[in-house]
């Protein structure tokens, strides 16, 4: 071992004090104890305090709530007794009521049409948010090469800040007194301020655009990063101009993290209720709205219980007819 | 060429419509104006000024701190906890116990927050504190202490945990001397962002504070007052740089720390 | 050396993940102060066998005695074994000092002893003065060295390689091997080795146990391995082997006859155990062994063919000759430093491969 040789013999005497070492005896050879054999029993151990935390604040409320669901209201105390009049209230035949020309066949038409409106807002929050959030994730994926960590910083900061104060900037931005009416006043292009800017759906569909529209970049950014450049260089190989390679390899191969962007954005939209509340107006209401109301100032929890998981209920079915449809699963399967 | 330029002239568009209505807030906070409009009059401290003598402002802020501290210590220990569960040991079922943890993130808080608010008040008649608020956060913020902790457990080598049991560490030690230092980025990370999340969350917040109001609760029943609007506009100026600085600080340890900790790659 | 001198001792130990049996009822016994390797391809229970040694899988039947005692049940860290790990699991928020002091605290030296203990270990390892180098600044090589360290400096009775040398470019694992192999003898603890990379396994193991589904093949000296596998499976995992399939007539002199059919009949050493007469054996001759002309040779074992294709290797050529009636080409390695081949003549000529029934052996299974 070349030199270092005077401090050899020092590791020529630890060799052969290998034979009696210092090693703790291992005379203690039980076979291991219950507890260390059983290693998810440690695991579970471990998950305990947040298997403890979601059952009883996620699993338990909403038990809850379904159990509610099938009481009654009467004065200022709910009747235990199981009953199915909530629902029978929400979904009752009755006399079609016309909305968006669209026939309602209901004896009280207000919760259903209230929950067809907001998915309907949510499917054009979600399409407008996919629309704005795809051109960006294929940018940051494709086109940023230097400073990447700084443009995901840059585009997922505004995630972290409160919703309710982005919600909040865009009523000070479309208000009757807001940035673009005094703006367009100064300049003298109008006379006096629009008021079809705040306080109806549009203003709704712009308002969570924006909330969301960073955060679908995300996953369609993830499917973008990971499609192998190969696949595009061997697409370019075999004849395809960027615009064919886009939507024959690229666009197919983002389409899962695409889906899901979609799906994190239209399932808890449905239920918003900041948003509609301060820039919706009556106009821009949605069923979140609704079933804050009834939980409040209404003072009707069993029906607001029911209208809770009916809309829940809706989306949940919504969401596997559309999985269905695009064949997710077997979409993810393919992609792996 | 010119082809080239309409994407990142569209990213320098995203950009401006990211972030130009959330900046027109501090924008006009400086403005000596009671009405958010354009022209801007004169620049001005003093709707920040006047919040310091701001009582119900104060104990608003004060709560708000007290249940983010609170949620970000106990977020982080049980993320830390079910992250080591998922990454180091074999558990039965774990796909549908990740999914419950996860749901809190698609369910809309309206919902969470009227069947929280149903079984704390209908069924077990506690009375709404700010402990039931920090319950609530404590819900939405562990799946996120979970992930976080979750990437960086899966981004280090877990020879190094073996590696030190070899070398006469028992599990407790291991944990100390290996897994904390190497986790530790993560857990500032997890720490951070459960306190954000918690510092500026309304919806929840809204439902289960009952008499004491967190800052997000605060802020949303000045916005009924029109006079109140500048000192308003302020307050979320000063809320808005302070959780854009924290996820910064954050988002940097969490990259940051990554690097560092993954299997060192050998170079021939 | 005799068998009461072993330092490990398998009895019967299986390991099963699950369905996936990795390790299948093996027991063999590894000598005090020997260089052990564990060879085989990837999967065949090498890397769990060796695991099970440090503690880290616990075998789901059977018993693992390290110096006489039964270690089954006995954690990692309560163990006399050390392991340098297939990743070297450098700790990266330590420097080199504090990696390779990490598993001394638990040894309650003083701080004299402990900073001498780990100069030396530095010393040994040929990187003196490296102690406050981050974990990050090291090359492969010098990351495999403080592995080694770390591993050593504790003492163990017992030291356990995974695959340490993969991750290094061939040059310097060449000369990582020699100095492995110093290494072991200066320090004269047990080491258990696991490769997957034969010539490796050959050239630093006194013994070597080749391994294939989770049990043990063969277990022997490299030159016993190569020379006489004890089956086809060893044979062609160690080098490569031609093998001619016929059978067995008889047996006299320490030669048997075997009529292989289209090839003839040939002859082949006959060793203990000699399989039943009439058994269908193989005779197996390694490509070195085999000597390639254009006319039959009397007296030797021959074989008509014609040469299908040559690699040139530089030293040495393997011709790849194409015999009737064999389905698989027969390679014949050729020392170029007595070239009486041209390959531009060699390439489709009838050839005769001729051998000396000493250099063949038999094989059944």
């Amino acid at each position: 071992m070349g030199q270092g040789a005077s401090s050899e013999s020092n590791g020529g005497a630890a060799a052969t004090a290998a034979a009696t070492p210092e090693h703790r005896s291992t005379a203690r050879s039980a076979s291991l104890p219950l507890f260390d054999r059983l290693e998810w029993l440690r695991g579970y151990l471990l998950m305990s305090p947040t298997l403890l935390l979601i059952s009883a604040t996620l699993v338990a409320p909403l038990a809850a709530l379904v159990l509610i669901s099938f009481w009654m209201q009467s004065g200022f105390d709910l009747d235990p007794t199981p009953t199915l009049r909530n629902y029978r209230y929400l979904l009752e035949p009755g006399p079609p009521t016309y909305w968006l020309k669209i026939p309602f066949p209901f004896e009280h038409p207000v919760y259903p049409i209230l929950l067809v409106k907001s998915i309907l807002l949510s499917l054009a929050v979600t399409f407008a948010v996919i629309l704005t959030a795809y051109p960006m994730a294929y940018f940051l994926a494709f086109r940023v090469r230097r400073h990447k960590l700084l443009w995901l910083i840059l585009v997922t900061v505004p995630l972290w800040t409160s919703y309710l104060l982005r919600v909040f900037a865009w009523k000070i931005v479309l208000g009757y007194n807001g940035a673009i009416n005094s703006g367009l006043l100064s300049l003298g292009l109008i006379e006096k301020p629009l008021e079809f800017l705040l306080y109806n759906p549009v203003a709704v569909i712009i308002t969570l655009t924006h909330a969301w529209a960073a955060f679908a970049i995300l996953p369609i950014y993830v499917s973008l990063e990971k499609i192998d450049r190969s696949l595009l260089e061997a697409a370019t190989d075999l004849g395809d101009g960027p615009w064919h390679r886009f939507l024959r390899v690229t666009l197919p191969l983002s389409a899962p993290g695409t889906i899901s962007a979609a799906l994190l954005v239209f399932i808890p939209t449905v239920g918003d209720y900041v948003t509609p509340t301060l820039v919706g107006g009556s106009g821009g209401h949605m069923v979140g709205n609704a079933i804050q109301s009834l939980f409040g100032r209404q003072n009707d929890a069993p029906l607001g219980a029911a209208l809770s998981i009916v809309m829940m209920l809706s989306v949940t079915l919504l969401v596997c007819l559309f999985m269905w449809l695009v064949g997710f699963a077997s979409m993810r399967r393919r992609r792996r | 060429m010119r082809f080239r330029l309409i994407l990142p002239l569209y990213a320098l568009l995203f950009l401006i419509f990211l972030y130009g209505p959330v900046l027109l807030m501090p924008v006009f906070s400086f403005n000596d104006n009671m009405f958010t409009t354009f022209p801007l009059k004169a620049f001005t401290f003093k709707h920040y000024a006047g919040l310091a003598y701001n009582s119900g402002m104060i104990n608003a802020l004060h709560n708000s701190l007290r249940v983010g501290f609170s949620v970000s210590i106990a977020s982080t220990i049980v993320g830390l906890l079910a992250a080591i569960a998922l990454t180091r040991y074999s558990l039965p079922g774990r796909a549908p116990i990740t999914g419950m943890i996860m749901l809190p993130l698609v369910v809309p808080s309206v919902i969470l927050g009227v069947a929280l608010l149903v079984i704390l008040r209908q069924v077990l008649d506690v009375e709404l504190t700010l402990w039931t608020v920090g319950v609530g956060h404590l819900l939405l913020c562990v799946p996120f202490s979970m992930l976080v902790l979750v990437s960086r457990l899966e981004g280090f080598d877990r020879s190094l945990e073996e590696a030190s049991a070899d070398l006469g560490e028992n599990q407790w030690m291991t944990f100390w001397r290996i897994t904390f230092p190497l986790v530790l980025p993560g857990i500032i990370a997890s720490l951070l962002m459960s306190f954000t999340i918690s510092f500026d969350e309304f919806v929840l917040a809204f439902f289960l504070s009952g008499t004491e109001p967190t800052l997000p609760v605060y802020l949303f029943s000045q916005l009924r007052f029109p006079q109140r609007l500048p000192s308003t506009m302020a307050l979320g100026s000063l809320i808005l740089f302070v959780s854009a600085l924290v996820i910064v600080i954050s988002e940097i340890l969490r990259q940051r720390g990554f690097e560092a900790a993954k299997p060192l790659r050998t170079a021939s | 050396m005799k068998a009461a001198d072993s330092i490990i001792e398998l009895r019967g130990v299986s390991k099963s993940f699950g369905p996936v049996v990795a390790v299948d009822d093996v027991s063999f016994e590894i000598r005090r102060g020997e260089f052990f390797s564990l060879l085989g391809p990837s999967g065949c229970g090498k890397t769990t066998l060796l695991r099970i040694l440090g503690g880290f899988e616990h075998p789901t039947t059977g018993d693992v005695l390290i110096d006489g005692q039964s270690v089954v049940g006995v954690p990692a860290y309560q163990r006399p074994t050390n392991m340098v790990f297939q990743s070297y699991a450098i700790f990266p928020h330590l420097n080199v000092h504090d990696n390779i002091a990490y598993g001394l605290r638990r040894l309650k030296l003083g701080k004299r002893d402990m900073a001498d203990r780990v100069e030396q270990a530095l010393e040994l390892i040929k990187l003196p003065g490296y102690g406050d180098r981050a974990a990050h600044e090291l090359s492969g090589g010098q990351r495999q060295r403080v592995a080694l360290a770390r591993a050593l400096v504790r003492r163990p009775k017992v030291l356990l390689l995974d695959e340490p040398l993969g991750a290094l470019d061939k040059k310097l694992r060449e000369e990582m091997q020699l100095e492995l192999r110093q290494l072991q003898r200066t320090i004269g603890i047990t080491f258990v080795f696991v490769t997957h990379d034969q010539e490796e396994a050959l050239t630093l193991s006194d013994r070597i146990a080749v391994m294939s589904h989770g049990k043990t093949l063969q277990i022997d000296r490299a030159a016993a391995l190569y020379e006489a596998p004890s089956s086809r499976a060893v044979a062609e995992f160690i080098g490569s082997m031609n093998l001619f399939e016929g059978r067995l007539i008889s047996s006299e002199g320490g030669l048997a006859k075997v009529d292989a059919g289209p090839f003839g009949m040939l002859s082949a050493r006959a060793e203990a155990p000699l399989p039943a007469l009439g058994s269908i054996v193989s005779v197996a001759i390694r490509p070195e062994k085999l000597a390639i002309s254009r006319e039959p040779r009397p007296g030797l074992n021959s074989i008509e063919g014609s040469v299908r294709t040559e690699a040139y290797f530089g030293d040495r050529s393997h011709f790849y000759v194409s015999v009737p009636g064999a389905e698989r080409l027969v390679a014949v390695a050729h020392q170029n430093a007595f070239r009486s081949f041209k390959e531009s003549e060699a390439v489709g000529q009838p050839v005769w491969l001729t051998w000396s029934p000493e250099s063949a052996i038999l094989l059944t299974e």
